[in-house]
């Protein structure tokens, strides 16, 4: 899918709660060796939001953030998309107490998606084809989540939060987005049925059938489409549900492990869902310098990817000296806490009062 | 709280929209429709005014016994807030280490869950607060 | 303006009382009150009650009429006040106004509260409505919180220490152990204090008054006619009342109680004396730091000065001013809708001489201080004997 006109990134950023986790305190837990499994899936501590902190308030600060980068006001915004896979509400969008949040309402649209891991990409190509067909000026993509694992299951080790947000638009870019394409298939990987509070996942069947599938006909059919060799890109962002997966992912399409490494946040924070990449991309543009190139996939169980190529501008450099923290910064503000404190925060106490 | 009584205060809660008087320049939050300065001169001139989301601490506790719906988060801190317009307000005081917080402390808005009606409820949200050192730049 | 006296008095136990209700408490209070004036139900025209929050206590409003009916006087008229906390103290200033303006002789005046129907915790919440609900309890302000920060600011601003506030917990059950009536007639020490559980910071459960139910009344009549009943009359000498903000943040300087130095300044004005001719007085000491901060806004010391006066045991029994010497809110009980007029119970038992072992010597004048919510009313009275 090529943009009919130019589109891109005009204001970007992160934002990912201060609570951390350490796999080895969940697998005590659980009489688990947690702190090998932390080992095996790369992954030293994972966000855990405070308790009055959800997708709505994630997306809200990234998106305050982003606004602020980008220089607009609400009123500039025509269209929100949140992506998430842990909206607040069944009914009842997420997008709009967010525009809300920012006064870019009314005179706009809003919608939520859900796609698993990738619905903050979905929101990525709805902006870019409003943007692009003239349709908007400006649009907000975001992805989020505060996502569960069940107690005691393989996912509450890494099942993470946070979010990142972006402001589409077609001038002023920070970063163009030069094509996207995607990959579709039905496959039964992971999903959580209407009700159930906790996701029921495949096990082994969401590696080599469901991520890496569709992570690497993606990204290969980009590479074909543009031509473009691995070794052409600065940086690489894949979806990262673990350590393991991004790099082995990234090795065997020919990406070295420093075009990845500015965007893999998995390590310290978790899986993030769907806000995974959006914050994986957010972390790289905060290193990045005018003219690098940044190729992105996204993958969402269910499932599909999203690939992007992008061309960061010489606009890259005032992002330098904004007021809004790097995600970086945001990361680094962190305090650890005990499995009783997280079981607390997530409402995993019955009878909790 | 009734669904329309926390509705009509959105644009409070959520963005700090209070109101500036456009004969005396004042600004208050929560909005009056008079002001209390100009009174009778005021009516109708009172214009939707933003704040900006920046203040300090004049005044803050540590709640150890805080109302049901706010168990979760308990112990929690909250401080009455000088905003940089000059109005001050009351609010929670996220992400902070209790022993840090002092009167004149920089601390920014950042929308939070306030609660919610129940667990199948609306849930509210609006302002507090969190440190300006460890969550911005300045 | 006539001259009003207090003819009769009565109360109800302070506390947990499981086996009665508010109307039933109501009556106790009422009842005692007539047979202390020595007046005959049917001689009263007009009856007040003070009640913060029946309707979400006992889910019954219009609690007046209720507890005169069930008192059998219902063909009197018969009226609620609330104002929050200061509910009692302000039906009272009601009743003295319709006595001195000679609308009405013989008056009952009572407060009554049933606070033990409810879970505690939702007892605490009903008293945090009397604060701001949309712009302070909404964002997990509690009451205890809002005194908390005024204690803090208070602390920052004038020096007020930690010691200083238990103190005052510290003297009014000292008095408290004096008072047959009191709910906690028991000494404490500053340690026991200070190492209570934390509440709100720097304020622990020992800086906090109970919530208690229990009724109290009063008989008012015109002094003129005095001498027609039994109980020994004392006089109210004048009245006032303050308000200020709804809101603590919407206050200037947050450790002072703007309310109350309105309503003394009034009450001092009208009464033609100053906070210096005062033997005793009963302030609402519903925190620590609420007394500390009345006696200085009452003008009893300097602002400031409030914290070193207590910690120099200035304001105990028989020193400078003897304050809440009937245990106070703190340890005589807070039946919030009755707490104005058991203060006044308490000038009367003084001014009478009834005081027992915590009579002040030789008082000529008393004051009640009463307040509701985070001090956005306050009312206040001054006593002396009627001669």
């Amino acid at each position: 899918m090529k943009a009919k006109n130019e589109v891109g990134i005009k204001g970007y950023a992160g934002y990912v709660p201060k609570y951390r986790v350490t796999p080895e305190e969940i697998g005590d837990v659980w009489g688990k060796d947690g702190k090998t499994m932390g080992k095996g899936l790369r992954v030293e501590s994972k966000s855990v939001p405070s308790p009055d902190e959800d997708v709505v308030t994630i997306s809200t600060q990234a998106a305050k953030w982003a606004m602020r980068r980008a220089d607009i006001k609400g009123e500039d915004l025509e269209a929100i998309y949140v992506g998430s896979e842990s909206h607040p509400y069944a009914v009842k969008p997420t997008a709009t107490i967010v525009a809300a949040s920012l006064a870019a309402s009314p005179h706009m649209t809003a919608a939520d998606y859900e796609f698993a891991c990738k619905a903050g990409t979905a929101a990525f190509q709805t902006c870019m084809g409003l943007v692009s067909s003239g349709m908007i000026e400006n649009g907000m993509a975001i992805g989020a989540d505060t996502s569960q694992g069940a107690p005691g299951d393989a996912l509450e080790y890494t099942a993470a939060a946070g979010g990142a947000a972006y402001v589409i638009g077609s001038d002023d870019l920070l970063a163009k987005i030069e094509e996207t394409i995607s990959y579709t298939t039905d496959t039964p990987d992971f999903w959580r049925r209407e009700g159930e509070k906790y996701p029921q996942h495949g096990g082994r069947f969401t590696g080599k059938p469901a991520y890496f599938k569709h992570i690497m006909n993606c990204t290969e059919k980009m590479l074909e489409r543009t031509g473009k060799e691995p070794e052409d890109y600065d940086y690489a962002v894949f979806h990262q549900p673990n350590g393991k997966f991004p790099v082995k992912a990234a090795k065997k399409l020919g990406f070295s492990k420093e075009q990845l490494e500015p965007g893999l946040l998995v390590t310290h924070i978790g899986n993030t869902y769907s806000g995974a990449v959006p914050l994986g991309l957010a972390a790289t543009l905060d290193q990045a310098e005018p003219g690098d190139n940044i190729l992105v996939t996204s993958y969402g169980s269910g499932a599909g990817s999203d690939s992007f190529d992008i061309m960061v501008t010489d606009n890259i450099e005032k992002m330098k000296d904004s007021e809004v923290p790097t995600v970086e910064e945001v990361i680094s503000n962190k305090e650890f806490i005990s499995y009783s404190v997280y079981a607390k925060f997530r409402k995993k106490i019955e009878g909790g009062r | 709280m009734a669904i329309p009584r926390f509705w009509r205060e959105i644009r409070q809660r959520y963005k700090g929209i209070g109101v500036e008087c456009k004969n005396c320049g004042e600004i208050y939050f929560p909005p009056r429709d008079i002001c209390p300065e100009c009174r009778r001169e005021s009516y109708k001139k009172m214009e939707d005014y933003e704040l900006k989301g920046t203040g300090e601490v004049v005044t803050y506790t540590k709640v150890h016994e805080p109302h049901p719906e706010f168990k979760d988060l308990s112990p929690y801190v909250m401080a009455i807030i000088e905003m940089d317009e000059g109005v001050r307000l009351t609010g929670h005081l996220v992400d902070v280490d209790y022993e840090q917080v002092e009167r004149g402390m920089k601390v920014e808005a950042s929308m939070r869950k306030l609660g919610e009606e129940s667990p199948e409820g609306l849930i509210y949200y609006g302002y507090k607060f969190w440190p300006l050192d460890t969550h911005g730049k300045d | 303006m006539r001259d009003v006296v207090i003819i009769g008095i009565g109360e109800t136990e302070f506390g947990e009382l499981w086996d009665r209700s508010l109307r039933e408490i109501g009556i106790e209070a009422g009842l005692k009150a007539i047979q202390d004036a020595g007046v005959r139900g049917e001689d009263v025209e007009k009856m007040y009650i003070g009640n913060m929050s029946a309707g979400k206590l006992i889910d019954q409003e219009h609690v007046a009429p209720l507890i005169a009916d069930y008192a059998g006087l219902s063909h009197i008229p018969s009226t609620r006040i609330e104002s929050g906390g200061a509910s009692g103290g302000m039906a009272l200033s009601e009743a003295y106004k319709t006595v001195a303006s000679g609308m009405n002789d013989i008056v009952v005046v009572g407060g009554a509260e049933k606070m033990t129907d409810v879970a505690e915790e939702e007892a605490k919440k009903i008293l945090s409505s009397t604060a701001d609900q949309e712009w302070e309890t909404v964002f997990g302000a509690t009451f205890d919180s809002l005194y908390a920060m005024m204690a803090r600011y208070h602390m920052d601003e004038y020096g007020t220490t930690r010691e200083q506030l238990a103190e005052v917990a510290v003297k009014n059950h000292s008095n408290a152990s004096k008072n047959p009536s009191a709910q906690f007639p028991r000494e404490t020490s500053k340690d026991f204090v200070m190492g209570a559980p934390p509440v709100s910071d720097p304020l622990g459960m020992f800086d906090c008054a109970p919530l208690s139910d229990g009724g109290a009344a009063l008989v008012l009549c015109p002094a003129e006619r005095a001498d027609e009943f039994e109980g020994e009359p004392i006089e109210i000498v004048s009245m006032g009342e303050g308000g200020d903000t709804m809101a603590v943040h919407e206050r200037e300087d947050i450790g002072t109680l703007k309310a109350t130095k309105r309503a003394a300044k009034m009450a001092y004005e009208r009464a033609g004396i100053t906070s210096q001719d005062i033997d005793f007085a009963e302030v609402h000491d519903n925190f620590t730091i609420t007394e500390i901060m009345a006696i200085e806004d009452l003008g009893f010391f300097e602002k400031g000065e409030g914290g070193p006066a207590t910690e120099e045991g200035k304001t105990r029994l028989n020193d400078e001013i003897s304050v809440n010497t009937s245990g106070g809110l703190k340890a005589k009980g807070r039946p919030v809708g009755a707490v104005g007029i058991s203060q006044a119970i308490e000038a009367v038992q003084q001014l009478r001489e009834d005081a027992g072992d915590r009579q002040v010597e030789d008082p000529e004048y008393g004051l009640t201080h009463n307040m509701g919510g985070t001090g956005s009313s306050a009312v206040v009275h001054i006593f002396r004997r009627w001669s």
